[in-house]
């Protein structure tokens, strides 16, 4: 065949070679719109961030060069420390427990019994409420004299809880709505990679005399960690940037009670307008957040290559 | 001598007869208001989210008929109404020509960005001022609470929040309690109706921080300091005065308050209230309405309204207002402000009155003895209204950073409900808040 297919680098497949053509300048033009796209709505908020971060901004007020003032500030800000412990706090339970719940859910629906299909779509129903919605349906429940949940416990013999409604109970109360919500995500993640299994280490096990556990502990286990990595990774993100259905239930109380880093910072954005130091919250939260990220992508890449 | 027509008299007659149509016209003009001048126009109207948002809204035909003027209405609720109007006018352009806000958080923040136009310069042009404004109509506690320091009168208001007393008629009749006069007695009287065995409560009130500083400032109303800030505009939260206030708030809502009422907002206390579970509760006047709503509420009818109770000092109920404003980077002012003037006239703020939605801004309506006697609500409810009227006095400090401010001293009062000290509260958060005023204030 003639020598006319024409590569990118300018080459014609098996003719002699050519003047070099610079495909790459004219090609550039192409990715002007997704590079302004980039710079828009990524590169610039972020350094726009960095800005503020070192101003003294207040909506409506001016804004005033203060250098690392609000980082100094943030370092001896009690209320501030103490929503980063909340946080992480809120953010272990929210994704131990539904990590547990889940791989039970779905070593159960994996298994064929009657009606399962109806059972996998009763449980994955909480998952496709608005959180808002489920926030408010919850509060109700909650209220400490006339909140069903209480008078479900009397039934039972059970003395009531406060709840949301005191400091000690409020943020396992708000994990147990992010676990009612999120385990079915879980589950889904985990029963997809119950399904992707092979058989034959099964089989094989079984004819060397495994009991289920030890099938459980050293098949399934380990063949189901890369789904493992990516539900904990989506449940870490997930509750570290949970803000909706702590709002609406608290608004961070009682007291600070459950002020975690993201209602920390709304405040101080829209209910303070104290944009500077809001800039800041957000820069020392991202750090958190990389550092986090880093921490779940090397074991997955251990994960990966064990 | 002879008077009779002459040829000449006969002439200026008809020239003069001619020539009235237009004098008259002209002279109609004069006496009736054009509310047509801005027919075709369309303005935009952010309100927050209420009862009184609701009557604007349904009217709304109304203006839009008489003045030819279409109206494009929004509301919000209220802490995203707040945000949204901040940052659009942090922006220079604002959507919006009329807006609603809260005096009690907003006023001072409007007002030193200068958001909104001084409605004075407005009412001074008779073209676009209506005669039936009546302006001597707004009480002047009202006026007073629209008017910036400055002398600038830049919102017109709308609505007069005050704090009452609504009490549980059937609960107090059954222990044989009087309404309280002073706060001793109201705190000895919910002991009396305390009875946690049959989840009967003496008191529902708001625990949650940053709403409950609103319940603790009707406290100190009612000391001898009576405000948060001293003739020097310094912060005196952790004075005697204001600690009386916290030890007041801290065993009215630890000793008999339903368990849990550290985070009652004023939704789970009216939830409380309405199920018949406490015998008073302290807050806006806004709640009448809900609670004698039969389908709702299992004390319709029942409910008892009183003025606050009278403190060691002084007596007062805290005041909190909302007003409409127009905004300074509006081009349709003129109709923007004829909406102003039709949203507060007399039958809309006769409106509010009689449908519980509030206490209004205008005093004519609670001389209007045929519509109150009309209403479903008692001679009580209003007669309370009235009196709060002469005994209020602003409920929060007209400060930029109040929202802080609340969350501040409010974090310390929820701390109190859990036991804490309060002096030790009050003294550490008003070391806390100190210096966001002091740079508030310093910036003008």
């Amino acid at each position: 065949m003639a020598g006319t297919t024409a590569t990118l680098d300018g080459a014609a497949a098996g003719s002699a070679p050519r003047r070099r053509r610079n495909y790459a300048r004219q090609y550039w033009w192409f990715v002007v719109p997704c590079g302004a796209v980039v710079l828009a709505t990524i590169i610039f908020p972020w350094v726009f961030t960095l800005w503020m971060s070192a101003h003294e901004y207040r909506l409506g007020g001016g804004s005033s060069w203060v250098g690392f003032a609000n980082y100094a500030k943030l370092v001896s800000d009690e209320r501030f420390l103490l929503s980063i412990v909340r946080t992480l706090y809120f953010t272990a339970l929210s994704v131990l427990i539904p990590m547990v719940l889940g791989l039970l859910a779905a070593l159960a629906f994996h298994r064929k019994f009657p009606l399962r299909g109806l059972a996998r779509t009763i449980f994955i129903l909480p998952m496709m409420a608005t959180p808002v919605a489920v926030a408010l349906v919850w509060t109700m429940m909650f209220h400490p004299q006339l909140g069903v949940l209480n008078w479900l416990l009397q039934q039972m013999g059970i003395p009531p809880s406060m709840w949301v409604y005191e400091a000690s109970s409020v943020i396992p109360t708000l994990v147990m709505v992010e676990v009612w919500h999120w385990t079915p995500l879980v589950m889904l993640i985990l029963l997809g990679g119950l399904a992707s299994l092979p058989i034959d280490p099964y089989e094989a096990a079984k004819i060397d005399g495994a009991t289920p556990w030890q099938a459980f502990r050293h098949i399934t286990l380990p063949l189901l960690a890369p789904f493992l990595v990516v539900a904990l990774i989506i449940r870490t993100i997930d509750a570290l940037k949970a803000f909706d259905t702590i709002y609406v239930i608290t608004q961070g109380g009682p007291g600070t009670a459950s002020e975690t880093i993201n209602i920390f910072l709304y405040l101080q954005a829209f209910a303070y307008y104290n944009l500077g130091y809001a800039s800041a919250v957000v820069v020392v939260f991202f750090t958190i957040i990389i550092a986090l990220a880093m921490v779940l992508l090397w074991t997955r890449a251990r994960v990966k290559d064990s | 001598m002879s008077h009779g027509i002459t040829r000449r008299g006969a002439l200026a007659a008809g020239a003069g007869l001619l020539a009235a149509p237009p004098i008259v016209r002209q002279a109609n003009a004069q006496s009736q208001f054009d509310w047509k001048r801005f027919a075709g126009e369309r303005i935009e109207v952010s309100l927050t989210a209420n009862p009184r948002s609701q009557i604007l809204i349904q009217n709304q035909r109304e203006f839009e008929d008489l003045t030819g003027i279409r109206v494009g209405s929004e509301q919000i609720p209220e802490q995203q109404h707040r945000q949204k109007f901040v940052i659009e006018f942090a922006s220079g352009r604002p959507s919006f020509d009329v807006i609603n806000i809260s005096l009690h958080v907003n006023k001072r923040q409007v007002g030193r960005a200068r958001w909104c136009t001084d409605i004075r310069a407005l009412m001074q042009d008779a073209s676009i001022t209506s005669p039936d404004l009546d302006f001597a109509d707004f009480g002047a506690g009202a006026v007073a609470y629209s008017t910036q320091a400055d002398g600038r009168m830049d919102t017109m208001p709308e609505f007069t929040d005050y704090f009452i007393l609504y009490y549980n008629k059937e609960l107090l009749e059954a222990k044989n309690i009087r309404v309280p006069q002073t706060f001793d007695e109201m705190y000895e009287s919910a002991r009396r109706l305390n009875d946690p065995s049959r989840q009967i409560y003496g008191n529902v009130g708001r625990g949650l921080r940053n709403a409950n500083v609103v319940l603790w400032s009707s406290f100190l109303l009612g000391t001898q300091q009576r405000d948060c800030l001293d003739a020097n505009r310094r912060l005196v939260t952790d004075s005697a005065d204001a600690i009386w206030a916290g030890e007041f708030y801290k065993k009215l809502l630890r000793d008999c308050s339903p368990p849990g009422v550290a985070g009652f907002n004023w939704n789970e206390a009216q939830t409380s209230f309405m199920q018949g579970r406490a015998g008073f509760w302290l807050d806006g006047v806004g709640f009448a309405a809900p609670l004698e709503d039969r389908t709702r509420s299992r004390v319709a009818g029942k409910v008892g309204y009183a003025v606050v109770p009278r403190g060691p000092g002084h007596h007062h109920c805290a005041m909190f207002g909302t007003a409409l404003g127009i905004a300074e980077a509006s081009r349709k002012k003129g109709a923007a402000w004829l909406y102003v003037q039709w949203a507060l006239n007399k039958t809309n703020q006769l409106r509010f009155l009689t449908s519980g939605a509030g206490s209004p801004a205008r005093t004519s309506a609670y001389r209007n003895e045929e519509a109150i006697a009309g209403s479903r609500f008692s001679r009580e409810y209003f007669s309370t209204l009235v009196e709060s009227g002469r005994i209020s006095r602003p409920g929060l400090p007209e400060i930029v950073p109040v929202t802080e401010f609340r969350d501040t001293i409010g974090a310390a009062l929820t701390s109190t409900i859990g036991g804490a000290d309060v002096a030790t509260e009050l003294r550490r958060a008003t070391e806390a808040f100190r210096p966001v005023l002091e740079q508030s204030e310093r910036a003008g």
